[in-house]
């Protein structure tokens, strides 16, 4: 019945984002297209999160993404958006796939250090790269949809529905997947692996998964991040990149799908606003809201839900 | 033979000023299990200090040679009223949560202490270079040197010297390494474990902000260089392995070698050899060169 409900709520939400996007200003439009495309980013983290993993290098899948799409559209010419951006979620997942073997056998500290290093492994060899526009990277080719070819507010529509398409599936598979038997082991993983490989489980195979999971949503993520904003850079790779990712997932918490796009959002927002009105303070709002969600509130801003849900609960 | 011997002193003065870095890092996560990303904000108020050091210096009319000191001094004198701030403040109040979220914390710390940077220098970049003009340079052979270059790799010998001896041959040392081994235990047998935190804390920011300091004079001195820093000495820690002061000397020389001599021969990938040998060292020795394996535990 609860997932039934969430499920019809979660849709009631998605069709009045669609619909909305013709009535709200040109610059909501696009601060939500980038925020929804970095929400699949969180999501991945959230995976991770839930096995009490935290990668410090989740931009490494972001901007393969990122430059999967735009080098695509670069070298052959090939514009269609959707097709680009399932070849970005599939090429960084290949990635997290192959480097997912080494990454599994570390946890906590030594697990973000790793997946640290190999994010600035390719940003030091995209800084490097002459040919790709060292630091100032290069600009993505405008994208197509099946042959339509819209510009301007129609164009930051379809991508804007583009990015709600791909979240709603994906919100979709991760919520079926935190239900299935190797989705609910993340928090006895999380409190002891010991026990849990004793019960014949594999913990590095699920932790592998978990990795290819997140890489994915991170190509995903990427690929629609570089068409919404037109212009690809090696920064797509730093690790203040990955810090906002993390910093985001650590706001919004891991106990709702949903949270991570909300957490989202409110991220962006809240970024458009700080450089806005204060730029040279956006940082120290950033630690200071960090170090407060931390300490008042460490389970994220989806446990205000649970909360509420069970003070109800307690009420005759 | 000329590029050989460039690349081997490069690599040491770099190896000399990662290992001063490095070495505070390493000994906080030792001690108190604490990755702390903090460091990076240590070494740019080091570095900031050091330059206003410099400037005041400078407008007075004193020897040199202890102009270089009174830089060094006014650095750490930041560095330690840093550490106990954040270290009282607020890791206190953080120790025992999960050491990823301690990460997080310093990393909130770290991100609000850039912006501090910006509040109280502002943005325009500063030049301590006075201290590397008036030591000068020497001729060996075809090889030009620069004295602060010497006195950087001398500085760095001492600091392992001292952290090496203080902590086989001191008493604070041995409590030192009991807390290290097992802080429980430690604190069962009556060693006051909250106070070696603090000192331990300190000893580490005052390092970082020395790191800043001796390299001040070698750069630009403008935002974001404790964002470098930090994923540097993270490096050179995770290769040598966390918490142990002679692997961060080893990783600090393996880095600092490859890093020179990717500078040299393949300027493409120095960026990328860094990393690289991390990533490698960490496929070979998951836990770093001299960390040995921990049993698990039930």
């Amino acid at each position: 019945m609860q997932s039934r409900a969430s499920l019809l709520g979660g849709l009631a939400l998605l069709v009045a984002a669609a619909l909305a996007a013709p009535f709200l200003p040109d610059w909501m439009v696009s601060l939500a297209t980038i925020a929804f495309a970095n929400a699949l980013v969180v999501l991945g983290l959230v995976v991770l999160w839930r096995v009490g993993l935290v990668s410090f290098g989740q931009a490494l899948y972001y901007c393969i993404g990122a430059y999967a799409v735009a080098l695509t559209g670069r070298w052959t010419g090939f514009t269609d958006a959707l097709a680009l951006v399932l070849l970005g979620g599939v090429g960084a997942g290949i990635v997290a796939a192959s480097i997912g073997f080494l990454l599994a056998r570390y946890r906590e500290i030594f697990f973000a250090m790793l997946s640290l290093a190999l994010s600035m492994i390719l940003y030091g060899v995209l800084v490097k790269t002459e040919s790709l526009g060292s630091t100032d990277g290069f600009s993505v080719a405008t994208p197509t949809f099946f042959g339509y070819a819209p510009h301007g507010a129609q164009l930051s529509h379809w991508l804007y529905w583009l990015t709600l398409g791909v979240d709603a599936i994906a919100a979709l598979l991760v919520g079926l997947y935190f239900r299935s038997v190797a989705g609910a082991l993340a928090a006895p993983i999380r409190d002891n692996e010991i026990r849990v490989e004793f019960l014949g489980i594999s913990v590095s195979g699920i932790i592998h998964t978990k990795v290819i999971i997140a890489g994915v949503l991170g190509g995903l993520g990427g690929a629609l991040a570089a068409m919404s904003i037109g212009h690809v850079d090696p920064n797509m790779a730093y690790w203040t990149t990955s810090g906002g990712f993390v910093f985001v997932t650590v706001l919004a918490g891991s106990g709702y799908v949903a949270a991570a796009f909300v957490g989202s959002l409110a991220f962006e927002a809240l970024r458009s606003f700080a450089v806005d009105v204060m730029p040279q303070l956006w940082q120290m709002t950033l630690g200071s809201v960090l170090l407060l969600t931390i300490l008042f509130l460490p389970e994220g801003l989806g446990s205000l839900v649970s909360r509420l849900r069970q003070r109800r609960a307690v009420k005759p | 033979m000329l590029t050989a011997s460039a690349i081997l002193t490069d690599g040491l003065v770099y190896a000399a000023y990662l290992f001063i870095v490095a070495v505070g890092l390493t000994l906080i996560f030792g001690v108190m299990k604490i990755l702390n990303v903090t460091h990076g904000s240590f070494y740019a108020f080091g570095a900031y200090g050091a330059a206003t050091a410099v400037g005041i210096y400078t407008n007075g009319d004193w020897p040199a040679a202890l102009g270089f000191l009174f830089m060094l001094g006014f650095a750490m004198a930041i560095g330690l009223v840093m550490g106990i701030i954040l270290e009282r403040g607020l890791l206190r109040l953080v120790y025992g949560k999960d050491e990823v979220v301690i990460v997080l914390v310093t990393y909130a710390t770290f991100l609000i202490l850039e912006d501090v940077i910006g509040l109280v220098w502002g943005t325009a970049s500063y030049a301590a270079y006075q201290p590397m003009i008036a030591a000068g340079n020497i001729e060996i052979g075809d090889l030009v040197l620069s004295n602060y270059d010497i006195v950087l790799v001398v500085l760095a010998a001492v600091v392992a010297a001292l952290a090496y001896w203080s902590l086989k041959f001191t008493r604070y040392g041995r409590l030192l390494t009991t807390v290290i081994y097992d802080r429980e235990t430690a604190a069962a047998f009556g060693i006051n474990v909250t106070l070696v935190y603090t000192v331990t804390f300190l000893i580490g920011a005052a390092l970082g902000a020395l790191g800043g300091a001796v390299m001040a004079p070698k750069i630009s001195v403008t935002l974001g260089i404790g964002v470098e820093v930090i994923v540097l000495a993270f490096a050179v820690v995770a290769i040598g392995g966390m918490g142990s002061i002679e692997g961060a000397l080893v990783g600090a020389l393996i880095v600092g070698i490859c890093r020179a001599a990717a500078v040299h021969l393949v300027p493409q990938i120095e960026l990328f050899v860094i990393y690289g040998v991390m990533a490698l060292v960490l496929v070979a020795r998951p836990y770093g060169l001299f960390v040995r394996a921990q049993p698990r535990k039930i």
